[in-house]
């Protein structure tokens, strides 16, 4: 059996506060427009499997899995969730139809992040409730220390990160599903509120409402529903350690382990040749410097000078983040791979607008849980 | 590159920790007791295993918001493909449906399944983490409970067949005089029907002894592909068939006197396996028991029995370990205990337990060949099923 491939994308666009819309009413946009996209399929008869990714205490809900099948199209048909992140949902969905007895599965993720009232508490539930909770403070205090030893063994500096968020959020410009654009440059950032030293104000991403649906198919229907089908060549997704205490905090071993795993199955040996660009998770701006060695995209210790040389802006020969990336699009929460994974899918088919990269045929995309997880996930995608 | 290929999946593992309320044990502790027993009888090391699979039930219980991250170490993920699977009480028969497709892909050789559950720290009581789990506009402002909605689910059961109470009952006294030969169990007792009849009545027509308890506990399985089964025993027990199936949000809606969605699981899962008679090609079954009634009801969701005939095989003896078709040899949820993604888990370790022929003395008569376990789940709304052969 071949690869799988993408046949269908929907996405409502993402927005700081969405008051005029329900989660579910965000679900059936995003879910009608790649139904859509994927040839006008019919949930009810032509989707073999449905997968969603949610967490409980972002839904406000136990077992947020009951509220989903409805607005789906999915009711009494096979639907589950995988509480985790959107790219594993994608692998979940990749192995379905691997076995052979799905042809055509729908990936569904959504975050609304602005109905928490008390979001950053949310997130300190994460923290390990014996070692770790107790000590208080606002969870991202471990991006802070994070961050800190990053630039300490890398070499990487505070002024490449801003850049990363002057570039990222000016790339947001020009991607209309994007909440954060804005020309910002480094003084900027540097100048913001400290937050978690050396995280500025700026250097962290804002949370975004918003939901993308994916449609991924067998080779042998792949064409049926889509002219363009976008080929899923590998997929890795790994869970480093929960433990904070005992985790590597310079390298991001989980998307090294999870890129190695992705490269493997679709053949890449040598990741900064091959790759035309890259979708990377930047919760926080170290991140996408951390996350770009840990793929490989380049040696470790160059991701910031390669930021600085203009290597991964758009017009560069190794874009990262076309779409504005986390820091420019918002966090959405569990969506936020599906994000990174959309702006990979319409670059590849040559529908990202006036932020279209030229000539792109293979592109990566990366995820992370967020603090305080060490679990990521990577796809590879190709259009040919 | 070719990496993948439909691939047949064998059990060579379980192992289960005690169910009990109270368990000093953290969840992750739980996790890896579990998971390391399954390594033992599958003959593996951690470092074999390719990947993991980890059902868990509301992290409300917990207070741990993405609890499948928290546990991931106790169930000996360290740096392996992990994710977790979540269909409310389903998820313990669908965390091994789940360890199929990581195997039957061909992406991995070997999984680790693992059911996991931590009620008791929950106070006052976990029941409240189910208040939760309702619409927060249309019924949690009603002060609805678990019990409250199962008790018209039960009620329309009865209504609609003409079935006694008495009837319903006897499930429970078979259930818990089976947990008597499960090691772990929590309730194993001799009761009688009077009993069961004469206990406190929660929410009529629900009483205390037609409800499993509040336990802590996990249960683990490995799954392996063809090839390497092969060469760890000579005694694999395959996954044949797997099914899930959700009904709409909107309980409210539906006429609640038959699970449509467990059929649904059921069909998907016979028609993988090629059962086209499944009374007659199962030979012994864990249906889901968190009530008493819920075992009858599940039997006619599965179509072991024809609608309303359940408590009609159950009185006839049909269901007994040396019936025709026994049903929860393993004393189910209602003797062995309910940690919740662990009960559903434990239930697919008996039935491999049982078609390998290691049950004990809870051993069903004659030589089981095809077994089938099943969980329910989420808003009177989730059904999975797994089939296993010898």
């Amino acid at each position: 059996m071949r690869d799988a491939a993408i046949v269908g994308v929907g996405c409502t666009g993402f927005e700081s506060v969405t008051p005029d819309i329900s989660y579910k009413e965000m679900m059936f946009e995003a879910a009608t427009r790649a139904y859509q996209d994927a040839g006008n399929i019919s949930p009810r008869k032509d989707i073999d499997a449905f997968i969603s990714v949610a967490e409980d205490y972002w839904e406000g809900f136990s077992i947020f899995d009951e509220f989903v099948p409805d607005q789906l199209g999915a009711v009494l048909r096979h639907l589950f969730t995988v509480s985790g992140d959107s790219i594993i949902g994608l692998a979940t969905a990749n192995m379905l139809i691997k076995t052979g007895h799905f042809d055509v599965v729908a990936v569904e993720s959504h975050g609304k992040p602005s109905d928490i009232l008390t979001l950053y508490d949310v997130v300190s539930f994460a923290m390990d409730p014996i070692l770790n909770r107790p000590l208080g403070g606002h969870p991202f205090y471990v991006g802070g220390m994070e961050m800190n030893r990053f630039l300490c063994e890398t070499g990487n500096s505070k002024e490449q990160c801003a850049m990363v968020v002057a570039k990222n959020k000016g790339n947001a410009l020009a991607n209309p599903f994007a909440a954060y654009g804005a020309d910002t440059d480094v003084e900027d950032v540097l100048r913001s509120d400290p937050y978690f030293y050396p995280l500025n104000k700026l250097d962290i991403s804002q949370p975004s409402d918003g939901g993308v649906v994916i449609v991924l198919a067998s080779d042998e229907v792949a064409y049926k529903l889509n002219d363009n089908p976008i080929w899923l060549k590998g997929v890795g997704w790994i869970c480093d350690t929960p433990s904070l205490e005992t985790r590597c905090w310079s390298e991001a071993v989980y998307a090294r382990m999870a890129a190695d795993m992705a490269y493997k199955h679709a053949g890449i040996n040598t990741p900064s040749k091959e790759v035309d660009f890259a979708e990377v998770d930047d919760l926080f701006s170290y991140k996408e410097l951390q996350h770009m060695e840990a793929l490989r995209l380049c040696g470790k210790g160059q991701a910031g000078t390669l930021t600085e040389e203009g290597v991964t802006s758009l017009d560069g020969y190794l874009p990262v983040n076309p779409s504005g990336g986390m820091l420019g699009m918002g966090w959405p929460l569990e969506a936020s791979g599906m994000q990174r994974l959309l702006e990979v899918v319409l670059q590849l088919r040559g529908e990202a607008g006036s932020r279209q990269l030229s000539d792109v045929e293979v592109g990566v995309a990366q995820s992370w849980r967020g603090i305080p997880t060490a679990t990521g996930a990577v796809a590879v995608l190709s259009n040919c | 590159m070719e990496m993948f290929g439909k691939k047949r999946v064998a059990v060579i593992g379980a192992g289960m920790t005690l169910f009990r309320r109270n368990l000093k044990e953290t969840g992750k502790e739980l996790a890896w007791e579990a998971s390391s027993m399954a390594l033992d009888q599958a003959g593996l090391e951690l470092k074999d295993i390719q990947s993991v699979v980890m059902g868990t039930a509301p992290d409300a219980f917990d207070g741990v918001h993405m609890k499948g991250e928290y546990l991931a170490d106790g169930a000996g993920s360290w740096r392996k493909p992990y994710s977790r699977v979540f269909v409310g009480g389903g998820t313990g028969v669908f965390t091994i449906d789940a360890g199929w497709w990581h195997v039957a892909s061909g992406q991995f050789d070997t999984c680790l399944v693992v059911g996991e559950e931590k009620m008791s720290s929950c106070y006052p009581h976990p029941a409240y983490a189910f208040t939760t789990i309702f619409d927060p506009i249309y019924a949690r402002p009603l002060g609805v409970t678990l019990i409250w909605i199962f008790a018209l689910e039960m009620h329309r059961y009865m209504h609609v067949h003409g079935i006694k109470k008495e009837e319903i009952a006897r499930v429970s006294v078979k259930n818990k005089r089976n947990a008597l030969d499960h090691p772990c169990a929590q309730l194993g007792a001799n009761i009688t029907v009077e009993d069961v009849l004469n206990s406190e009545v929660m929410c009529w027509p629900v009483q205390r002894l037609d409800i499993s308890p509040t336990s802590d506990g996990a249960a683990a399985l490995i799954l392996a592909s063809e090839d390497v089964a092969k060469k760890l025993t000579d005694n694999p027990v395959w996954i044949d068939g797997v099914g899930w199936c959700i009904d709409s949000t909107f309980w409210t809606n539906r006429d609640l006197y038959f699970p449509q969605y467990v059929q649904g699981a059921a069909q998907m899962a016979y028609k993988m396996a090629g059962i086209k008679n499944p009374p007659k090609e199962i030979d012994v079954a864990e249906v889901y028991d968190p009530f008493d009634y819920k075992e009858l009801h599940h039997m006619e969701g599965l179509m072991l029995a024809r609608k309303g005939q359940a408590p009609k095989l159950t009185a006839e003896g049909v269901t007994q370990r040396d019936g025709d078709l026994p049903i929860n040899p393993s004393g189910g949820l209602l003797g062995v205990g309910n940690p919740i993604a662990a009960a559903g888990t434990m239930k697919c370790c008996e039935i491999f337990w049982q078609l390998r022929g290691e049950a004990g003395k809870r051993q069903v008569k004659g030589d089981p060949r095809t077994g089938l376990a099943q969980a329910w789940g989420d808003l009177m709304q989730y059904g999975s099923v797994v089939i296993m052969r010898s």
